[in-house]
């Protein structure tokens, strides 16, 4: 489809999360809460927060959440009932999403819609909407533009919104979602003039070969004094991985009550020691320095090999968030210089 | 299994136990809705997700024969809080089963050629079922040769097939047990396997060897082999590393970029060879 270019108006964001409300759609923006940003469901852009450089988490709850039910089940005597879940999910609008989280849903997809098909993700992607909002601004943690992204990049929004100098937004849509959206209140979106869109983006080099990275990644495996320096920091907490709009691994476990109970998928993380234990005591992943070297290779190198897709948005969060101040950005390009 | 919901189980009615060795259990499963039963089939090597409702999932194969229909059998150790929660359940009780999960040993494509099976231990299972099935398939194939050893003569499992087998006049069983574990009446081989195999010397000629027990007896098998001249395309094992999904998306049981769960756990000698050491 070809990218229609709008004007959106500042004032008319009020009109249009009404009339988005109104077609039962619910509305997921980043809010202020503390001193963290989440996205929460809301209904008037008064609501929404305001200045930030990036959202403390991405939107990936809302496809792919923390904890979800996978199915119920309950005992009657000695027989067990399987009670299927409802894939009915209320029709989504995420708003104000930044182009890295928004490029993280294709990485989300490619795992869950490979081989099997997941259809509790694919029932929830199919009903979100993602209006993204370009960055004006990044910090020393940002690298969208090294990993394929950028901040004004469109891939995975259906309508993008770039601020202009005006207030107002001058808004790409992309996609037939994005038209539909548009369709609901075509009165708010004006004919958008010669707006030069990259004026308003924030720029940020490429720090790093993506390719060379990639393609180095498999001769490095066993190069261990690499991966030992790079993790010596690392405490396995987990947190890059609870942070990560692109991370997908998971647990499935069981919660019990008397007489049912429930089986849920979980978020997991690839740095905690157990991820890999084997019953038997055995682990392939044993020292933190194999789980670094992992999490590294199958963001870059297997993502890459099995899905074409790459497991890294360069949204920074990992950096940002991590209590021993590791910086992915830092070793990814320590990798790709190396041997240079 | 829905075909809308890749994680929900078959619902299936434990038939029968067979306490196998200390801690070991052998489980039949029936499908309760027949029509599942019907509809569902696997090949000798894949596994499946089990799971006692409350407590969660854990992964084995399916220790049965695909040319037995109409059940399959897993046999376990109690070892985590699944398998102690597993080894609880009663005859009639339901458990849950996810599968076939997994690649295969490749049987169709060994007609005319000898079979050697190799085990230890708890990791007879795997074997078992390839075993009934080239058994049950018997005139496709050349000679049958077994060697399975356990630690002591009680930690044999599958004793009466083990019998069975003996008496059979188209296979040769060898069974042995770690120095120290036989018994006065114990009439097979004492000794660690590898050694045991080098003393039965095995041709291998036309042959396809697989192998399938702990790290340090697989690791002290797989030179013997070689030195008897099986080549690694020859050599297959199964391996078993952590899973939660089986279905390549949980993402913990890869070895590099190859998941356990999608690209084996069947591999031969040859693709192991290649694969990083995270196993």
């Amino acid at each position: 489809m070809e990218i229609e270019r709008k004007l959106l108006k500042k004032g008319s964001l009020g009109k249009l999360f009404e009339k988005i409300t109104a077609s039962g759609r619910r509305i997921l923006a980043p809010v202020q809460d503390g001193e963290n940003i989440f996205f929460k469901e809301v209904c008037s852009p008064e609501e929404v927060a305001k200045d930030y450089i990036q959202t403390t988490l991405s939107a990936k709850s809302a496809v792919f959440p923390a904890c979800e039910k996978l199915f119920e089940y309950k005992f009657e005597g000695r027989e067990v009932k399987i009670e299927d879940r409802d894939l009915n999910f209320k029709p989504t609008v995420i708003f104000g999403l930044r182009p890295c989280d928004a490029r993280s849903f294709s990485a989300l997809n490619a795992v869950f819609s490979w081989d099997y098909q997941d259809e509790l993700f694919k029932k929830r992607l199919e009903r979100t909407a993602v209006i993204g909002l370009s960055c004006g601004k990044a910090d020393e943690y940002c690298f969208c533009t090294s990993v394929g992204g950028g901040p004004g990049d469109s891939q995975g929004s259906d309508i993008l919104l770039t601020q202009i100098g005006s207030g107002d937004y001058l808004a790409e849509v992309i996609t037939e979602k994005g038209k539909e959206l548009v369709a609901i209140s075509p009165e708010l979106f004006e004919p958008a003039g010669d707006q030069d869109k990259e004026k308003y983006l924030a720029k940020l080099p490429k720090q790093f070969e993506l390719k060379a990275l990639s393609e180095k990644l498999p001769g490095l495996f066993n190069n261990t004094e690499l991966w030992i320096e790079q993790s010596l920091r690392c405490l396995g907490c987990g947190a890059c991985a609870f942070v990560c709009p692109a991370c997908v691994c998971f647990d499935i476990q069981d919660e019990a009550k008397r007489d049912g109970g429930v089986r849920l998928r979980c978020w997991d993380s690839c740095g905690f020691s157990l991820f890999t234990l084997h019953t038997s005591g055995h682990n392939p992943r044993e020292v933190q320095n194999q789980r670094w070297r992992q999490r590294v290779m199958h963001k870059f190198s297997y993502f890459n090999d099995r899905l074409g897709v790459i497991g890294c948005v360069g949204c920074g969060r990992c950096s940002r968030i991590c209590p021993a101040d590791m910086n992915l950005l830092e070793h990814l390009k320590a990798i790709a210089e190396a041997g240079k | 299994m829905s075909e809308l919901n890749i994680y929900k189980p078959y619902l299936m009615r434990i038939e029968k136990i067979i306490d196998e060795a200390p801690g070991i259990k052998t489980f039949r499963l029936l499908f309760v809705n027949e029509e599942e039963g019907k509809n569902f089939s696997f090949k000798a090597g894949q596994f499946g997700e089990y799971s006692v409702f409350g407590e969660g999932e854990c992964t084995f194969c399916i220790a049965s024969s695909p040319t037995r229909k109409g059940y399959i059998e897993c046999t376990f150790r109690q070892a985590g809080r699944v398998t102690t929660a597993l080894a609880n359940r009663e005859v009639g009780e339901i458990i849950g089963f996810r599968g076939p999960y997994g690649n295969i040993f490749p049987l169709e494509s060994w007609e005319k050629k000898s079979l050697l099976f190799i085990a230890g231990g708890i990791a007879l299972p795997p074997l078992r079922c390839v075993i009934w099935n080239a058994l049950d398939w018997r005139e496709r194939f050349k000679d049958i040769t077994i060697i399975y050893g356990a630690r002591t003569v009680a930690d044999l499992v599958y004793k009466y097939e083990l019998e069975e087998w003996s008496k059979r006049g188209d296979l040769k069983l060898i069974t042995t047990v770690d120095p120290g574990g036989e018994t006065p009446d114990w009439k097979g081989e004492i000794g660690f396997v590898p050694t045991v195999l080098e003393k039965a010397s095995p041709s291998s000629e036309n042959t396809i060897a697989l192998v399938c027990g702990p790290p340090i007896m697989i690791k002290l098998t797989l030179p013997v082999l070689a030195k008897l001249g099986f080549k690694p395309e020859d050599t297959f094992t199964t391996l078993e590393n952590r899973m939660k999904c089986g279905l390549g998306k949980c993402g913990r049981c890869n070895v590099g970029k190859f998941y356990v769960c999608k690209d084996g756990p069947v591999f031969t000698l040859a693709q192991l060879n290649t694969l990083p050491a995270e196993y």
